[in-house]
């Protein structure tokens, strides 16, 4: 711990370390969607890489969860046994794949916020934390890599190709509040150091985001209040369907292993 | 047991050269030690011998496949008792590939990755052309950031129009 920093009790960091962990399980098995079904082979190969990178860093918070959690629960228990409310990802990670520009939208606006988060988290106070942020950081900057030339390429391409990334901009833009939107756990975080400002992470990926739009030649839709909690546990409809799909099989065969 | 019995010294020089032995399973051209991902090998004060191995990428499928091939291959080699530890931090770098390790991805047919770039702005701008590992043309293109493993990329030779992978710089 930082001197003069707030301690945090164990609980409140489980459900802080579940948020990151969430939202990488949540977006990678999004992107498993796209698996055989991608424009073309290659999409297919940078799709289902940057879904297994997700699912990665998903195994290592999810694991560190448990252990913080201290009940006994490892990754796939937490994974395979919580129920929707118990998810704590935003909202974002969660909205349907659309078409491929949407898709590309939807990984901008999350890479650049996982870019300027973990950067930020490798001087956590919690050396847990910290690592995983290190290790995951250089796989993120490789998917944003992917997802912003997708973003320049459609973007400044065609008059249709365009108008699309557009139209999912502006259908995918008002979730990104969420993501800044800071609350008590949040605050408890930053004030033990474990955990930038959200604040901070804020400024830097909208200098980022602004930069890659004006790139495409698209326009940065104006910030609306929002409704969503996510991140305290309550979703869209669209989780529910996410989750009977990837829990299917832990919830009839309770156990089965490979 | 004489292997009991060794020094240390040479219960940890005998597990270096196990470990030397073992493939990457996607890459069998090069061991897990010429791909840096040994990173230490120690004796502990109860005797036990202490393997650091750091994953690649935290999503590779491989990485379980390696851990099992680590202890398989130790256990045989009669080392005596050890255990395998899991170290994430530093994280692995490609920085950390031996250049025996490098020639043999090279020969291989996979270029082995440039030096890492550590931020972001150098890497949207870090793209030097990648000599064809065939013909050694640089008249080279990307054809995706994702290739057929997590650590590489899918290029193609303008000159002899032969795909080749590049070892991604991490």
């Amino acid at each position: 711990m930082n001197a003069g920093a707030t301690e945090v009790d164990a609980q409140a960091l489980f459900r802080y370390v579940l948020r990151l962990g969430d939202l990488s399980l949540v977006l990678g098995q999004r992107l498993g969607e796209w698996v055989g079904h991608s424009p073309a082979l290659e999409e297919d190969l940078g799709l289902a890489n940057i879904a297994l990178d997700l699912i990665g860093q998903a195994r290592l918070l999810l694991t560190y969860a448990g252990e913080v959690e201290g009940r006994g629960r490892d990754e796939d228990q937490l994974a395979y046994l919580r129920e929707q409310g118990a998810y704590f990802n935003a909202i974002l990670a969660e909205q349907p794949n659309g078409d491929f520009g949407q898709t590309m939208v939807r990984q901008v606006l999350i890479d650049a916020f996982q870019l300027e988060l973990y950067e930020r988290m490798t001087g956590s106070a919690d050396a847990r934390l910290a690592a995983i942020a290190a290790k995951s950081v250089k796989e993120v900057r490789y998917h944003l890599r992917y997802s912003s030339g997708w973003l320049v390429r459609l973007g400044d391409g065609t008059p249709e190709s365009h108008d699309r990334v557009q139209r999912a901009l502006e259908l995918l833009w008002p979730y990104t509040v969420e993501l800044f939107a800071e609350d008590d756990l949040d605050r408890a975080m930053a004030d033990a150091g474990i955990a930038p400002r959200l604040s901070e992470v804020h400024a830097a990926w909208a200098g980022r985001i602004e930069s890659i739009l004006a790139e495409s030649t698209l326009k940065r839709p104006a910030d609306r209040p929002h409704a969503w909690h996510g991140k305290r546990g309550q979703h869209s409809e669209h989780l529910g369907y996410i989750l009977a799909e990837m829990q299917y099989l832990q919830r009839a065969y309770p156990d089965a292993r490979w | 047991m004489s292997s009991v019995l060794a020094a240390a010294e040479e219960r940890v020089a005998l597990a270096w050269s196990v470990l030397d032995g073992v493939e990457d399973p996607e890459i069998p051209a090069v061991s897990i030690v010429d791909l840096g991902l040994i990173r230490f090998v120690r004796a502990q004060p109860d005797g036990n011998l202490e393997v650091g191995l750091s994953p690649t990428y935290v999503g590779c499928p491989a990485t379980e496949v390696i851990w099992r091939s680590v202890k398989e291959a130790l256990a045989q080699a009669d080392v005596g008792g050890f255990e395998v530890t899991n170290v994430l931090s530093p994280a692995w770098s490609s920085d950390w590939i031996s250049a025996e390790g490098r020639r043999k991805l090279l020969a291989y047919g996979i270029v082995p990755p440039e030096r890492t770039v550590s931020n972001m702005r150098d890497m949207l701008h870090a793209d030097r052309p990648v000599a064809c590992p065939r013909c050694h043309s640089v008249n080279t293109e990307r054809l995706s950031e994702f290739g057929s493993t997590p650590c590489k990329a899918l290029h193609r030779c303008r000159a002899c129009l032969e795909p080749f992978e590049y070892f991604k710089c991490i």
